[in-house]
């Protein structure tokens, strides 16, 4: 009688070593499928359609910051030649005006940033000049911050950034490509 | 003295492994959950550049994504080798943009419609041309939010 019953005892365990080797399979299969996803990039808000080219000429001219990109990825600023470096700390200086230049613009809500490229541009050094623009806007948004809230820009909470960029709006406007240099084919 | 030794030395106390399936699960679960399976090829080559003002996307739902790049080294013979776009898992023309926009769309909730964010992965090494192109096609489908695709810079 009680050898029975140990018996039975016994063959009611579920042998569950095996469990690992199963699990361990399944995990071996995810890992190797896994790609996890990284997504990141530079947001855009593109301006709505509208068939009539925009009148940039009405603007008063030290209010914009014109940047041309040829199809030799070279930059033209505001009617200079200039290398990418200088881009960042230029476009601030424009936008703040500390030293109140005539020719610079008059308050950072009026300064607007067009950018113009060429149809053969390459498209790393688009995307290049686009991040350097909004790097200097986002530098300018953090500094305001720092000043007024003593914090980083990203911290701030939805009040506090919509008065921030109230005050250094992000005005850029994309012209018509040009069509000089040569595209891919 | 000995009564203790004795008893110590015939059962050495193996290291219990009824935890490690539990372990395992925690893993599998883990990698489960942040798998994304791959959907459709994606037949052109792309490099994406590298940026410094990144921001990331959150709901992959709400992402239609646009690839543009040139056609892998299989696809030449019949596509050619200049910069082509790939809408869903095939190659597409620009007049095909706004459709495939607004089948994304059907599947999201009304309120979740305006959310939508257009990726585009578009290789670096490609000029301006078809992108201006794809650009426009969405500033007139009234796509406007719109995500280029990058790396962090280092």
């Amino acid at each position: 009688m009680a050898r029975k019953s140990s018996r039975d005892r016994l063959n009611n365990e579920v042998n569950a070593g095996s469990m690992a080797d199963i699990a361990f399979l399944l995990l071996i299969f995810f890992l190797v499928t896994t790609t996890i996803a990284e997504d990141k990039g530079v947001l855009v808000l593109l301006p709505p359609w509208s068939p009539e080219v925009p009148d940039i000429v009405r603007l008063k001219e030290r209010n914009v910051f014109s940047v041309l990109v040829n199809a030799n990825d070279q930059l033209l600023v505001r009617g200079q030649e200039m290398p990418i470096g200088q881009l960042r700390t230029t476009a601030k200086e424009f936008i703040i005006n500390p030293l109140k230049r005539e020719t610079m613009s008059e308050s950072p809500k009026k300064a607007i940033v067009s950018l113009r490229n060429d149809r053969g541009t390459h498209y790393f050094r688009y995307l290049e000049v686009y991040n350097e623009l909004k790097a200097a806007y986002n530098e300018l948004r953090n500094e305001r911050a720092q000043q007024q809230f003593g914090r980083f820009f990203d911290d701030l909470d939805q009040d506090q950034r919509k008065m921030i960029v109230n005050e250094i709006p992000l005005i850029l406007s994309e012209a018509e490509s040009t069509s000089f240099g040569e595209e891919d084919k | 003295m000995s009564k203790f030794e004795k008893k110590r030395g015939k059962n050495t106390p193996g290291i219990s492994t009824s935890s490690l399936p539990d372990i395992i699960f925690m893993l599998l679960f883990f990698f489960m959950t942040v798998t994304v399976m791959r959907t459709g090829e994606i037949k052109v080559a792309i490099t994406t550049p590298s940026a410094s003002e990144l921001t990331k996307l959150e709901q992959k739902s709400l992402v239609s994504f646009i690839y543009v790049g040139r056609p892998q080294v299989q696809y030449q013979s019949e596509m050619g080798s200049a910069p082509r776009m790939q809408l869903g898992d095939k190659f597409s023309e620009l007049s095909d943009i706004r459709f495939f926009l607004e089948k994304h769309k059907l599947k999201l909730p009304e309120n979740q419609k305006a959310k939508v964010i257009a990726s585009m992965k578009i290789d670096k090494d490609i000029t301006m041309g078809i992108v201006s192109d794809i650009k426009d096609e969405l500033r007139k489908a009234g796509q406007l939010k719109v995500n280029y695709s990058a790396k962090r810079k280092n």
